[in-house]
Protein backbone atom coordinates (compact mmCIF):
# COMPACT_ATOMS: atom_id res chain seq x y z
CA UNK A 1 0.00 0.00 0.00
CA UNK A 2 1.73 3.44 -1.05
CA UNK A 3 0.48 5.96 1.16
CA UNK A 4 0.61 9.62 -0.15
CA UNK A 5 -1.27 11.09 3.00
CA UNK A 6 0.05 10.82 6.43
CA UNK A 7 -1.13 12.09 9.28
CA UNK A 8 -0.05 16.06 10.62
CA UNK A 9 2.31 16.23 13.51
CA UNK A 10 0.01 17.97 15.63
CA UNK A 11 -2.63 14.99 15.79
CA UNK A 12 -0.02 12.57 16.32
CA UNK A 13 1.07 14.20 19.05
CA UNK A 14 -2.65 14.57 20.24
CA UNK A 15 -2.96 11.11 20.13
CA UNK A 16 0.20 10.18 21.71
CA UNK A 17 -0.69 12.36 24.64
CA UNK A 18 -4.41 11.21 24.84
CA UNK A 19 -6.46 14.46 24.67
CA UNK A 20 -8.31 13.19 21.36
CA UNK A 21 -11.73 12.78 21.38
CA UNK A 22 -12.42 8.67 21.17
CA UNK A 23 -13.84 9.05 17.03
CA UNK A 24 -10.36 10.21 16.25
CA UNK A 25 -8.51 8.23 18.43
CA UNK A 26 -10.19 5.57 16.34
CA UNK A 27 -9.62 7.44 13.20
CA UNK A 28 -5.94 7.65 14.16
CA UNK A 29 -5.43 4.27 15.41
CA UNK A 30 -6.57 2.58 12.42
CA UNK A 31 -4.32 4.85 9.84
CA UNK A 32 -1.64 3.95 12.23
CA UNK A 33 -1.89 0.46 11.87
CA UNK A 34 -2.27 1.02 7.85
CA UNK A 35 1.16 2.99 7.68
CA UNK A 36 4.73 2.37 8.89
CA UNK A 37 5.93 5.98 8.85
CA UNK A 38 2.91 7.12 10.90
CA UNK A 39 3.53 4.17 13.16
CA UNK A 40 7.05 5.36 14.06
CA UNK A 41 6.26 8.74 14.04
CA UNK A 42 4.16 7.89 16.81
CA UNK A 43 6.95 6.54 18.47
CA UNK A 44 8.72 9.50 18.58
CA UNK A 45 5.95 11.40 20.24
CA UNK A 46 5.07 8.68 22.79
CA UNK A 47 8.71 9.07 23.73
CA UNK A 48 8.08 12.68 24.32
CA UNK A 49 5.78 11.56 26.83
CA UNK A 50 8.19 9.36 28.70
CA UNK A 51 10.32 12.50 28.76
CA UNK A 52 7.58 14.39 30.11
CA UNK A 53 6.69 11.38 32.66
CA UNK A 54 10.16 11.35 33.78
CA UNK A 55 10.66 15.03 34.90
CA UNK A 56 6.94 15.40 36.14
CA UNK A 57 7.25 16.63 39.89
CA UNK A 58 7.01 13.47 42.17
CA UNK A 59 3.70 13.16 44.37
CA UNK A 60 4.63 10.94 47.47
CA UNK A 61 2.67 7.68 47.48
CA UNK A 62 1.32 6.45 51.01
CA UNK A 63 3.23 4.01 52.91
CA UNK A 64 2.32 0.72 52.15
CA UNK A 65 1.69 1.24 48.42
CA UNK A 66 4.57 -0.91 47.16
CA UNK A 67 2.52 -3.46 49.22
CA UNK A 68 -0.50 -3.01 48.11
CA UNK A 69 0.23 -2.72 44.49
CA UNK A 70 2.08 -6.25 45.15
CA UNK A 71 -1.10 -7.65 46.93
CA UNK A 72 -2.78 -6.20 43.53
CA UNK A 73 -0.79 -8.41 41.37
CA UNK A 74 -0.74 -11.51 43.39
CA UNK A 75 -5.09 -11.08 43.59
CA UNK A 76 -4.65 -10.60 39.69
CA UNK A 77 -2.71 -14.07 39.31
CA UNK A 78 1.44 -13.59 39.25
CA UNK A 79 2.06 -14.73 36.02
CA UNK A 80 3.03 -11.14 33.31
CA UNK A 81 0.92 -11.11 30.55
CA UNK A 82 3.19 -12.93 27.80
CA UNK A 83 0.98 -13.03 24.69
CA UNK A 84 -0.09 -10.01 22.62
CA UNK A 85 -4.02 -9.78 23.10
CA UNK A 86 -4.54 -9.54 19.61
CA UNK A 87 -5.69 -12.20 17.00
CA UNK A 88 -3.93 -11.37 13.68
CA UNK A 89 -6.17 -9.77 11.00
CA UNK A 90 -7.49 -12.28 8.48
CA UNK A 91 -5.43 -12.48 5.32
CA UNK A 92 -9.33 -11.45 3.86
CA UNK A 93 -9.94 -8.89 6.10
CA UNK A 94 -10.20 -5.20 5.25
CA UNK A 95 -10.65 -3.97 8.39
CA UNK A 96 -7.30 -2.79 10.80
CA UNK A 97 -7.84 -4.37 14.64
CA UNK A 98 -8.86 -1.32 16.38
CA UNK A 99 -11.81 -0.66 13.87
CA UNK A 100 -13.41 -4.38 13.52
CA UNK A 101 -13.45 -4.16 17.29
CA UNK A 102 -15.31 -1.21 16.93
CA UNK A 103 -17.30 -2.71 14.10
CA UNK A 104 -17.87 -6.33 16.00
CA UNK A 105 -16.05 -7.62 11.97
CA UNK A 106 -14.80 -6.87 9.53
CA UNK A 107 -17.29 -4.91 6.77
CA UNK A 108 -19.23 -7.59 6.08
CA UNK A 109 -21.06 -7.35 9.31
CA UNK A 110 -21.47 -3.13 9.34
CA UNK A 111 -25.02 -2.05 9.59
CA UNK A 112 -25.19 0.37 6.45
CA UNK A 113 -28.15 3.11 6.61
CA UNK A 114 -28.73 4.75 3.21
CA UNK A 115 -27.71 8.35 2.87
CA UNK A 116 -28.92 9.19 -0.86
CA UNK A 117 -27.65 8.67 -4.29
CA UNK A 118 -26.52 5.69 -3.18
CA UNK A 119 -24.15 6.79 -0.41
CA UNK A 120 -24.46 4.41 2.73
CA UNK A 121 -23.06 5.43 6.06
CA UNK A 122 -22.77 3.48 9.46
CA UNK A 123 -22.40 5.63 12.95
CA UNK A 124 -19.95 3.92 15.15
CA UNK A 125 -20.10 4.08 19.14
CA UNK A 126 -17.90 6.68 20.71
CA UNK A 127 -17.88 9.37 22.95
CA UNK A 128 -19.86 12.63 22.93
CA UNK A 129 -17.32 14.83 21.89
CA UNK A 130 -16.91 14.25 17.94
CA UNK A 131 -18.88 11.68 15.58
CA UNK A 132 -16.72 8.13 13.78
CA UNK A 133 -18.77 6.56 11.05
CA UNK A 134 -17.86 4.63 8.33
CA UNK A 135 -18.96 5.88 4.81
CA UNK A 136 -19.83 3.90 1.56
CA UNK A 137 -19.75 5.77 -1.73
CA UNK A 138 -20.23 3.75 -4.81
CA UNK A 139 -17.85 4.36 -7.93
CA UNK A 140 -18.33 7.46 -9.47
CA UNK A 141 -20.85 8.65 -6.30
CA UNK A 142 -19.97 11.78 -4.74
CA UNK A 143 -20.96 12.33 -1.13
CA UNK A 144 -22.91 15.99 -0.79
CA UNK A 145 -21.08 19.74 -0.45
CA UNK A 146 -19.80 19.96 2.76
CA UNK A 147 -17.78 22.33 4.75
CA UNK A 148 -16.64 21.64 8.27
CA UNK A 149 -17.00 23.77 11.65
CA UNK A 150 -14.36 21.83 13.40
CA UNK A 151 -12.11 19.12 11.75
CA UNK A 152 -12.56 16.30 9.77
CA UNK A 153 -10.28 13.13 9.23
CA UNK A 154 -11.48 10.80 6.19
CA UNK A 155 -9.44 7.91 6.25
CA UNK A 156 -9.72 5.46 2.96
CA UNK A 157 -10.11 1.80 3.29
CA UNK A 158 -11.11 0.94 -0.16
CA UNK A 159 -11.39 2.52 -3.29
CA UNK A 160 -10.08 6.17 -3.71
CA UNK A 161 -11.65 9.76 -4.13
CA UNK A 162 -11.25 13.03 -5.21
CA UNK A 163 -11.79 16.27 -3.79
CA UNK A 164 -10.98 19.58 -4.30
CA UNK A 165 -7.76 19.00 -2.68
CA UNK A 166 -6.59 16.10 -4.05
CA UNK A 167 -6.56 12.25 -4.99
CA UNK A 168 -6.96 9.98 -1.92
CA UNK A 169 -6.44 6.39 -2.07
CA UNK A 170 -6.73 2.88 -0.08
CA UNK A 171 -4.27 3.62 2.94
CA UNK A 172 -4.50 7.81 2.48
CA UNK A 173 -5.95 10.10 5.37
CA UNK A 174 -7.36 13.55 4.29
CA UNK A 175 -7.41 16.15 7.35
CA UNK A 176 -9.43 18.67 6.12
CA UNK A 177 -10.42 21.91 8.28
CA UNK A 178 -12.71 24.14 9.29
CA UNK A 179 -11.75 26.41 5.98
CA UNK A 180 -12.46 22.92 3.61
CA UNK A 181 -15.05 22.96 1.48
CA UNK A 182 -15.62 19.84 -0.67
CA UNK A 183 -17.46 17.35 -2.98
CA UNK A 184 -15.62 13.89 -2.83
CA UNK A 185 -16.39 11.92 -5.77
CA UNK A 186 -15.21 8.35 -5.62
CA UNK A 187 -13.20 7.18 -8.43
CA UNK A 188 -14.65 4.81 -11.10
CA UNK A 189 -13.85 1.24 -10.18
CA UNK A 190 -14.05 -0.26 -7.18
CA UNK A 191 -16.48 1.33 -4.74
CA UNK A 192 -15.14 3.31 -1.87
CA UNK A 193 -14.88 2.88 1.60
CA UNK A 194 -14.08 5.48 4.25
CA UNK A 195 -13.57 5.81 8.17
CA UNK A 196 -14.78 9.65 8.71
CA UNK A 197 -14.57 11.48 12.19
CA UNK A 198 -15.94 15.18 12.87
CA UNK A 199 -15.65 17.21 16.12
CA UNK A 200 -18.93 19.43 14.94
CA UNK A 201 -21.46 19.38 12.71
CA UNK A 202 -20.46 18.84 8.77
CA UNK A 203 -21.73 22.17 7.04
CA UNK A 204 -23.84 21.40 4.27
CA UNK A 205 -24.35 23.47 1.23
CA UNK A 206 -27.62 22.85 -0.25
CA UNK A 207 -30.98 22.91 1.72
CA UNK A 208 -31.48 18.86 1.56
CA UNK A 209 -29.03 17.95 3.77
CA UNK A 210 -29.09 20.61 5.80
CA UNK A 211 -32.63 19.70 6.67
CA UNK A 212 -31.68 15.73 6.54
CA UNK A 213 -28.47 16.51 9.16
CA UNK A 214 -30.22 15.73 12.44
CA UNK A 215 -31.69 12.67 11.43
CA UNK A 216 -27.82 11.57 10.01
CA UNK A 217 -26.04 12.99 13.24
CA UNK A 218 -23.50 14.18 10.46
CA UNK B 1 -9.63 -2.51 32.45
CA UNK B 2 -6.44 -1.18 31.06
CA UNK B 3 -6.66 -1.06 26.71
CA UNK B 4 -3.73 -2.39 25.43
CA UNK B 5 -0.84 -0.05 24.37
CA UNK B 6 -0.74 -2.29 21.11
CA UNK B 7 2.00 -0.52 19.59
CA UNK B 8 4.45 -0.60 21.89
CA UNK B 9 3.80 -4.10 23.80
CA UNK B 10 3.76 -6.88 21.28
CA UNK B 11 7.21 -8.65 20.90
CA UNK B 12 6.27 -9.70 17.61
CA UNK B 13 6.47 -6.13 16.87
CA UNK B 14 10.08 -6.50 17.00
CA UNK B 15 10.11 -7.12 13.05
CA UNK B 16 9.23 -3.83 13.12
CA UNK B 17 12.78 -2.99 13.23
CA UNK B 18 13.23 -3.38 9.96
CA UNK B 19 11.23 -0.02 9.40
CA UNK B 20 11.41 1.62 12.89
CA UNK B 21 15.05 1.79 13.25
CA UNK B 22 14.82 3.26 16.48
CA UNK B 23 13.49 7.07 17.99
CA UNK B 24 16.13 8.58 15.08
CA UNK B 25 14.67 7.10 12.12
CA UNK B 26 11.23 8.20 13.39
CA UNK B 27 12.23 12.08 14.02
CA UNK B 28 14.09 11.89 10.86
CA UNK B 29 10.84 10.65 8.83
CA UNK B 30 8.67 13.07 10.84
CA UNK B 31 9.71 16.56 9.11
CA UNK B 32 13.52 16.26 8.95
CA UNK B 33 13.96 15.67 12.56
CA UNK B 34 17.49 13.77 12.90
CA UNK B 35 19.36 12.53 15.65
CA UNK B 36 22.98 10.68 15.31
CA UNK B 37 23.51 7.32 16.68
CA UNK B 38 25.10 7.92 20.10
CA UNK B 39 27.89 5.51 21.79
CA UNK B 40 28.23 4.46 25.52
CA UNK B 41 25.79 4.33 28.45
CA UNK B 42 24.70 6.73 30.26
CA UNK B 43 20.54 5.83 31.62
CA UNK B 44 20.08 2.20 31.22
CA UNK B 45 19.58 1.13 34.39
CA UNK B 46 15.43 1.52 34.51
CA UNK B 47 14.84 -0.83 30.88
CA UNK B 48 17.51 -3.34 32.49
CA UNK B 49 15.24 -3.43 35.52
CA UNK B 50 12.57 -3.83 33.53
CA UNK B 51 14.10 -7.05 31.57
CA UNK B 52 14.75 -8.28 35.13
CA UNK B 53 10.61 -8.10 35.49
CA UNK B 54 10.57 -9.56 32.42
CA UNK B 55 12.64 -12.10 32.40
CA UNK B 56 12.81 -13.40 36.22
CA UNK B 57 10.05 -11.77 37.69
CA UNK B 58 12.49 -9.84 40.21
CA UNK B 59 10.65 -8.31 42.78
CA UNK B 60 13.64 -6.30 44.59
CA UNK B 61 13.92 -4.94 40.49
CA UNK B 62 10.56 -4.01 40.70
CA UNK B 63 10.76 -2.33 43.98
CA UNK B 64 13.22 -0.21 43.14
CA UNK B 65 11.09 0.52 39.51
CA UNK B 66 8.63 1.30 41.95
CA UNK B 67 10.33 3.83 43.61
CA UNK B 68 11.13 5.41 41.21
CA UNK B 69 8.14 6.03 39.24
CA UNK B 70 5.15 5.65 41.24
CA UNK B 71 5.16 8.88 42.51
CA UNK B 72 5.97 10.64 38.89
CA UNK B 73 2.97 8.34 38.08
CA UNK B 74 1.18 10.12 40.83
CA UNK B 75 1.75 13.30 40.14
CA UNK B 76 1.43 12.84 36.39
CA UNK B 77 -2.58 12.04 37.17
CA UNK B 78 -2.98 15.02 39.72
CA UNK B 79 -1.92 17.51 37.36
CA UNK B 80 -4.44 15.30 34.95
CA UNK B 81 -7.18 16.77 37.44
CA UNK B 82 -7.09 13.54 39.40
CA UNK B 83 -7.43 13.91 43.41
CA UNK B 84 -4.81 12.55 45.35
CA UNK B 85 -6.46 9.23 46.55
CA UNK B 86 -7.42 8.03 43.26
CA UNK B 87 -4.08 9.09 41.78
CA UNK B 88 -2.54 6.88 44.37
CA UNK B 89 -4.95 3.86 43.32
CA UNK B 90 -4.78 4.57 40.01
CA UNK B 91 -0.74 4.43 40.42
CA UNK B 92 -0.86 1.31 42.00
CA UNK B 93 -2.84 0.23 39.48
CA UNK B 94 -0.88 1.06 36.30
CA UNK B 95 2.77 -0.48 38.49
CA UNK B 96 0.75 -3.77 38.88
CA UNK B 97 -0.10 -4.08 34.96
CA UNK B 98 4.22 -2.91 34.45
CA UNK B 99 4.51 -6.04 36.33
CA UNK B 100 1.87 -8.03 34.42
CA UNK B 101 2.39 -6.68 30.90
CA UNK B 102 6.62 -6.86 31.17
CA UNK B 103 6.56 -9.99 29.12
CA UNK B 104 5.69 -7.09 26.12
CA UNK B 105 8.10 -5.07 26.70
CA UNK B 106 10.54 -4.78 24.02
CA UNK B 107 13.57 -2.20 24.78
CA UNK B 108 14.20 -2.07 21.47
CA UNK B 109 10.95 -0.35 20.83
CA UNK B 110 10.67 1.88 23.80
CA UNK B 111 12.57 3.72 27.00
CA UNK B 112 10.99 2.39 30.14
CA UNK B 113 9.73 5.64 30.51
CA UNK B 114 8.05 5.59 27.33
CA UNK B 115 6.35 2.58 27.64
CA UNK B 116 5.09 2.99 30.91
CA UNK B 117 3.66 6.93 30.27
CA UNK B 118 2.06 4.37 27.53
CA UNK B 119 -0.09 2.77 30.27
CA UNK B 120 -0.13 5.33 32.44
CA UNK B 121 -1.71 7.55 29.39
CA UNK B 122 -4.13 4.85 28.54
CA UNK B 123 -5.54 4.14 32.46
CA UNK B 124 -6.05 7.85 32.53
CA UNK B 125 -8.24 8.35 29.56
CA UNK B 126 -9.78 4.62 30.87
CA UNK B 127 -10.22 5.82 34.86
CA UNK B 128 -10.84 9.66 34.30
CA UNK B 129 -12.62 9.97 30.84
CA UNK B 130 -14.52 6.85 31.04
CA UNK B 131 -13.34 6.48 27.81
CA UNK B 132 -12.08 3.32 25.59
CA UNK B 133 -8.71 3.90 23.66
CA UNK B 134 -8.18 2.27 20.33
CA UNK B 135 -4.94 1.04 20.05
CA UNK B 136 -2.97 0.64 16.38
CA UNK B 137 -3.05 -3.57 15.11
CA UNK B 138 0.16 -4.82 16.49
CA UNK B 139 2.89 -5.79 13.07
CA UNK B 140 3.46 -9.48 13.36
CA UNK B 141 6.47 -10.39 10.40
CA UNK B 142 7.13 -13.66 12.21
CA UNK B 143 9.34 -15.64 14.95
CA UNK B 144 11.05 -13.80 17.36
CA UNK B 145 14.99 -13.06 16.58
CA UNK B 146 17.59 -12.44 18.79
CA UNK B 147 17.14 -9.58 21.60
CA UNK B 148 18.63 -6.27 19.22
CA UNK B 149 21.26 -5.02 22.46
CA UNK B 150 22.42 -2.20 20.18
CA UNK B 151 18.87 -1.08 18.71
CA UNK B 152 18.13 -0.62 22.57
CA UNK B 153 21.31 0.80 23.61
CA UNK B 154 20.96 3.56 20.92
CA UNK B 155 16.97 4.34 22.08
CA UNK B 156 17.54 4.63 25.57
CA UNK B 157 20.59 7.47 24.77
CA UNK B 158 18.15 9.22 22.20
CA UNK B 159 15.12 9.20 24.85
CA UNK B 160 17.82 11.20 27.08
CA UNK B 161 18.85 13.15 24.89
CA UNK B 162 14.85 14.01 24.02
CA UNK B 163 14.37 14.97 27.89
CA UNK B 164 17.38 17.15 27.95
CA UNK B 165 16.15 18.94 24.73
CA UNK B 166 12.61 19.06 26.54
CA UNK B 167 14.33 20.65 29.77
CA UNK B 168 16.12 23.39 27.77
CA UNK B 169 12.69 24.59 25.48
CA UNK B 170 11.69 27.93 26.51
CA UNK B 171 9.49 27.94 29.56
CA UNK B 172 6.59 29.43 27.40
CA UNK B 173 6.67 26.75 24.78
CA UNK B 174 7.48 23.80 27.09
CA UNK B 175 4.12 24.41 29.47
CA UNK B 176 2.05 23.70 26.83
CA UNK B 177 3.98 20.56 25.89
CA UNK B 178 3.52 19.28 29.05
CA UNK B 179 -0.03 20.67 29.66
CA UNK B 180 -1.10 18.96 26.39
CA UNK B 181 0.93 15.15 27.74
CA UNK B 182 -0.70 15.71 31.24
CA UNK B 183 -4.10 15.76 29.73
CA UNK B 184 -4.62 18.79 31.72
CA UNK B 185 -6.38 20.61 29.21
CA UNK B 186 -7.09 20.57 25.52
CA UNK B 187 -5.89 23.01 23.10
CA UNK B 188 -8.89 25.32 23.38
CA UNK B 189 -9.43 24.86 26.89
CA UNK B 190 -5.63 26.39 27.31
CA UNK B 191 -6.81 29.42 25.49
CA UNK B 192 -9.76 29.59 27.63
CA UNK B 193 -7.97 29.69 30.88
CA UNK B 194 -4.76 31.55 29.81
CA UNK B 195 -6.61 34.40 27.30
CA UNK B 196 -4.28 33.36 24.81
CA UNK B 197 -5.49 32.97 21.08
CA UNK B 198 -5.80 29.15 19.84
CA UNK B 199 -3.54 30.11 16.96
CA UNK B 200 -1.03 31.39 19.53
CA UNK B 201 -0.96 27.64 21.49
CA UNK B 202 -0.79 25.48 18.32
CA UNK B 203 2.22 28.12 16.73
CA UNK B 204 3.92 27.71 20.07
CA UNK B 205 3.57 24.01 20.07
CA UNK B 206 4.62 23.88 16.55
CA UNK B 207 7.99 25.79 17.69
CA UNK B 208 8.60 23.92 20.48
CA UNK B 209 8.22 20.36 18.58
CA UNK B 210 10.82 22.15 15.62
CA UNK B 211 12.88 22.88 18.06
CA UNK B 212 12.75 19.70 19.69
CA UNK B 213 13.60 18.11 16.29
CA UNK B 214 16.74 21.03 15.95
CA UNK B 215 18.12 19.73 19.05
CA UNK B 216 18.03 16.44 18.22
CA UNK B 217 19.98 16.81 15.22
Amino acid sequence: MSIRHHLTDELLMAYAAGILPEAFNLVVATHVSLCDECRARLGAYEALGGAVLEDVPGAAVSVGSLAATMALIRDRGKDPIVAPPQAPRPASGLFPAPLRSYVGGDVEVVKWRPMGGGVRQAILPSSKDATVRLLYIPAGAAVPDHGHRGTELTQVLQGAFRDDADRFGPGDIEVASEETQHRPVAEAGADCICLAATDAPLRFSTMLPRIVQPFFRI
Amino acid sequence: MLTGCGSLENPDAKREQRSYAGLGAALRRSNGWAMEAVTGSAEDNLAELLLRVRDGQDEAAFATLFGHFAPRIKGFLMRSGAAEALAEEVAQDVMATVWQKAGLYDPARAGAATWIFTIARNRRIDALRKQRRPEPEDVGWGPEPEPDQAAAMELQQESEKLAEALRGLPPNQRVLIERAYFGELSHSEIAAETGLPLGTIKSRIRLALDRLRREMS
